[in-house]
């Protein structure tokens, strides 16, 4: 099936008809963290990209050498391996989002979303067809972030872009014509900043709002809702002595 | 002794590993049904917590510190833990059956849980010695006992409610999360303001 679809299709399925966290909820984590403002997000976004485009070529190009049994941790240590060189590399360059992304940098290493795509697709398909997957999942992923972290960072903070500096400080000092962000409100008027936005519970909620209107529009569309299935996206699901072997024996997943 | 009861209740409270620093997401909404399987799951994420952390502190201390090789904390952080986790399932698979049926079913769904790997990476951020890392880690998986309990709690209550056809599943229960994070927010300052 999937060789018969064209890499057009491969890149674009990823923005909404199987948007990895609004979709197909996955890498749920990084999404409630680290998407309090935009650069963040931008930044996250960009990462996991990098990662999953990199996971999936050298997957897919070793996809007939690894032992079906040793697959999960083959995946692992190919993964980690990409995550460990984007982390010396953010580190090096962009030092400031090191800072703000902190631990949830290296845990891209468990970020469901990559070693998703490597079990389902990398390890079934073509080199240029698994780069293209990971290229339009990684992007949306970012696209998915960047609503996320819109929303909060408006409200939340009152400023859309804040701290634009900061990521591009690798280009030299005053890029854009020193473009830093723009301050939507000021908080010194009668309109303040609902700063429960951007703190943990604005997390959880301006989530549940954002997948209500996604499952609204998939209804529409009449295609089924997101829902945590959790099992049948888990690479886990076959060594899982859990409900997964139910869902998988029922043929859920 | 109050700076391990002031890392302990930072773990627990103010610092909650899933409603403060959302980490281990998955098995907070996947897992919080029922009850006892909400229990069983937070058993298993305490024990290899605690596990994990007591392996990887001296494999960094003693291996990776020494010979400068901090930048490979993650790929050798990662394979432990699953290496790990796999060798304790099959041990209580093969001695301690009863142990297993309770704890050992949930274990390989830890072995990808970002819980745990964050943990052992915070320890090392903090710049923990030995024994705080422990009760940083078994505070941490206490924390999520708390919230996998609580929010379990709260899920049986939403099964009977009547909720709008566009809000029902996943998104109710995120915003159900949303308000018992709330909570949470309330412990702010709670151990500062204790051990001041």
């Amino acid at each position: 099936m999937a060789e018969k679809r064209s890499i057009g299709k491969e890149f674009t399925k990823g923005f909404i008809s199987e948007n990895p966290v609004l979709r197909l909820v996955l890498g749920t984590c990084p999404t409630l963290a680290v998407t309090t403002s935009v650069v963040n997000a931008i930044g996250m976004g960009l990462a996991a990209t990098i990662v999953l485009i990199g996971s999936n070529m050298v997957i897919s190009a070793l996809r007939k050498i690894i032992p079906s049994k040793v697959r999960i941790p083959a995946f692992v240590v190919v993964i980690a391996s990409f995550v460990t060189i984007v982390q010396m590399l953010v580190k090096a360059f962009v030092p400031v989002l090191d800072e703000s992304l902190g631990v949830y940098l290296p845990l891209i290493v468990v970020n469901c979303i990559i070693l998703g795509r490597a079990e389902a697709f990398a390890s079934k398909n073509p080199v240029l067809v698994s780069a293209v997957d990971g290229l339009g999942m990684g992007l949306g992923f970012t696209t998915a972030l960047l609503c996320m972290s819109s929303i909060r960072e408006i409200i939340g903070a009152g400023t859309f872009l804040s701290g634009t500096q900061s990521l591009l400080a690798l280009f030299g000092d005053n890029v854009l014509g020193g473009f830093d962000g723009f301050t939507l409100i000021s908080g010194n008027g009668a309109l303040k900043p609902m700063v429960i936005l951007i703190l943990a519970p604005g997390g959880f909620f301006v989530f549940g709002l954002l997948m209500a209107c996604v499952n609204k529009l998939a209804e529409k569309k009449g295609k089924p809702k997101a829902e945590l299935k959790g099992c049948s996206n888990c690479p886990m699901a076959a060594s899982c002595s859990l409900e997964c072997k139910n869902d998988i024996k029922e043929g859920k997943a | 002794m109050k700076l391990m009861l002031s890392v302990l209740l930072t773990a627990v409270l103010t610092e909650n590993f899933i409603l403060c620093k959302f980490l281990g997401i998955c098995p907070f909404l996947g897992v919080s049904k029922k009850l006892n399987t909400a229990v069983g799951m937070s058993g298993a994420v305490i024990f290899v917590m605690a596990l994990a952390t007591a392996v990887t502190y001296p494999i960094n201390k003693f291996l990776l510190v020494k010979h400068d090789l901090e930048y490979l904390q993650t790929i050798v952080f990662i394979l432990v833990i699953a290496a790990l986790v796999q060798f304790v399932e099959i041990v209580l698979k093969k001695f301690m059956p009863p142990l297993y049926n309770s704890l050992g079913i949930y274990l390989p769904l830890i072995t990808t849980n970002c819980a745990v790997l964050g943990v052992v990476m915070l320890n090392i951020g903090k710049e923990f010695n030995f024994a705080l890392s422990m009760v940083n880690s078994i505070g941490a998986g206490l924390g999520f006992m708390l919230a996998m309990v609580m929010f379990a709690g709260v899920r049986q209550k939403l099964e009977g409610c009547d909720i709008p056809k566009f809000m029902q599943g996943l998104p109710i229960t995120l915003v159900a999360a949303s308000l018992v994070s709330v909570s949470f927010l309330g412990f702010t300052g709670l151990v500062d303001g204790i051990f001041a």
